[in-house]
């Protein structure tokens, strides 16, 4: 007898998966607490290790801070596809009604939100060590995160489900994906550069249409590859 | 299923046809073949399942009966041949897949989530509407309500296989492929597992089942099949009494022991 259901629609299914993936995370809290123990420690050992006289900190910052965002999001990457492999629950996944773009943009929403835990934390930690103020244009900085995270996450997880077929993939994983976060991090830290050194935010517009051109390209390549990446 | 000559690959359609009308199969593989680089580990099985059909596989491991239920459930694609579920092509969409219910002896359950939850997102996942009753229903008849709230990491081997049963009933699937799961579960489980199995084959479904342990695997069975070397090496249908596991044991042992030689 077949019991009566209804197709999962693509949102519902993306936010079942990610609900499921932060509540484990809730749960564990695991690449949460080592990916904030990292950012902390970053931000201490740059401050110590920086000369104010000799580089202001509004040149040092930007550098910092998306050094820390890229590889703390990578902790988080890192276990976004760890967890499937126990007991191989992707298989569970798989066999599902869930669409495989569905079950994508429900691990890039987890990994969205997780990195955006992180730099909750990391931001004001930036701030405060460097005695940074950005004032009014601290929307401006939330908004050029959030580009920069939606490519991150998304070309993340993508590599994530690669490499979590692979027996290194904790290695695997920032080798393949570093340098497909240059062209997101070089104009999210050029943008977030001139906000910090209190140049109007229309200088910056040219680097956020960068930023923009690159998630839609990264957003909907991804989106399109991750079929075939789980494929066997 | 009628049982063919060695080195027959082809199973055909059960006998129990002959007898009652004709069911439109829910499951047929045609000739498949899966090769890894450039060793088949599947090579031109055919089989045909209708409702209420159960084929136990047997066959020593490195057999390629794993492959070959992970082809049945659409999880990998063939390098040749077909498989259908429903009339309808494997992998297939999402309605398709929602046809099949996996259990293997990974459990596929998130350690950190409690055996509800794991079961309420399987559900979800199946897009079936009445989640709380359905996850409610299946954790009663596998045994485990009690424990329903108790993360799967803390529960012991044996029922967290029970919840992984749980967790691929709980839709209702028309085809329930079974990979050993009677490892690790004590004689409570193995027999819920069994009834639960028996229950999902009267309503409708159709079973194949891996085991190594033959009286479990006898005991559903209407069609049996021996895999050796990615082929069937000998099919049997169940009459009326069942197969005389005695036999049937001797039989096994005497094709592993030339398949090894």
């Amino acid at each position: 007898m077949t019991l009566p259901h209804r197709e999962p629609r693509f949102l519902t299914g993306a936010w079942q998966v990610a609900r499921k993936d932060l509540l484990i995370e809730f749960r564990t809290r695991s690449a949460f607490l080592a990916a904030s123990v990292f950012a902390v420690l970053a931000v201490v050992i740059f401050r110590f290790t920086w000369d104010p006289t000799g580089i202001p900190a509004f040149e040092l910052a930007p550098g910092v801070l998306w050094v820390i965002f890229t590889f703390a999001g990578l902790l988080g990457l890192n276990r976004s596809f760890a967890l499937e492999q126990q007991d191989r629950a992707f298989d569970g996944l798989l066999a599902s009604q869930l669409s495989r773009e569905s079950i994508f943009a429900g691990k890039v929403i987890a990994n969205l939100v997780f990195v955006a835990a992180v730099q909750a934390l990391a931001l004001p930690a930036v701030a405060l060590f460097f005695d940074l103020s950005v004032g009014s244009a601290w929307w401006a900085v939330m908004a050029i995160v959030l580009l920069a995270s939606v490519g991150l996450s998304a070309v993340g997880t993508l590599f994530a489900a690669i490499a979590s077929n692979t027996r290194m993939a904790e290695l695997l994983l920032p080798m393949m994906t570093l340098p497909f976060f240059v062209p997101l991090v070089i104009p999210a830290a050029q943008a977030s550069a001139l906000i910090m050194r209190g140049q109007p935010i229309e200088d910056g517009l040219s680097w956020l249409k960068v930023l923009v051109a690159f998630d839609l390209v990264f957003v909907s390549a991804c989106v399109v590859a991750f079929p075939f990446t789980i494929e066997e | 299923m009628l049982a063919h000559d060695r080195p027959t690959r082809t199973v055909p359609p059960s006998d129990h046809a002959n007898a009652a009308p004709v069911l439109a199969p829910i499951l047929e593989a045609r000739a498949v073949v899966r090769r890894f680089g450039g060793r088949a580990a599947v090579d031109g099985v055919s089989l045909t399942l209708r409702a209420g059909d159960c084929l136990a596989l047997f066959g020593p491991n490195g057999a390629g009966k794993t492959t070959l239920l992970r082809l049945l459930g659409g999880l990998i694609k063939p390098t040749r041949g077909e498989v259908c579920l429903a009339g309808h092509t494997l992998p297939g969409d999402g309605a398709t897949r929602r046809l099949v219910g996996l259990i293997s002896h990974h459990t596929m359950l998130y350690a950190a989530l409690t055996a509800r939850e794991n079961i309420r997102f399987a559900a979800e996942c199946q897009g079936v509407l009445d989640v709380e009753g359905e996850t409610t229903r299946v954790l009663t008849h596998l045994q485990v309500l009690d424990r329903a709230d108790t993360p799967v990491r803390s529960l012991s081997r044996g029922l967290q296989q029970r919840v992984s049963i749980a967790r691929a009933l709980v839709h209702r699937p028309r085809l329930v492929l079974l990979d050993e799961p009677y490892t690790g579960l004590d004689d409570v489980g193995a027999s819920a597992l069994t009834e639960a199995l028996r229950d999902a084959q009267q309503d409708g479904a159709a079973l194949v089942l891996i085991t190594h342990h033959l009286h479990e695997g006898l005991a559903l069975a209407t069609d049996t099949a021996i895999m050796l070397n990615g082929r069937f090496a000998y099919t049997k249908q169940a009459g009326a009494h069942g197969i005389d596991v005695t036999a049937y044991q001797q039989q096994y042992r005497s094709l592993v022991s030339e398949g090894a030689a």
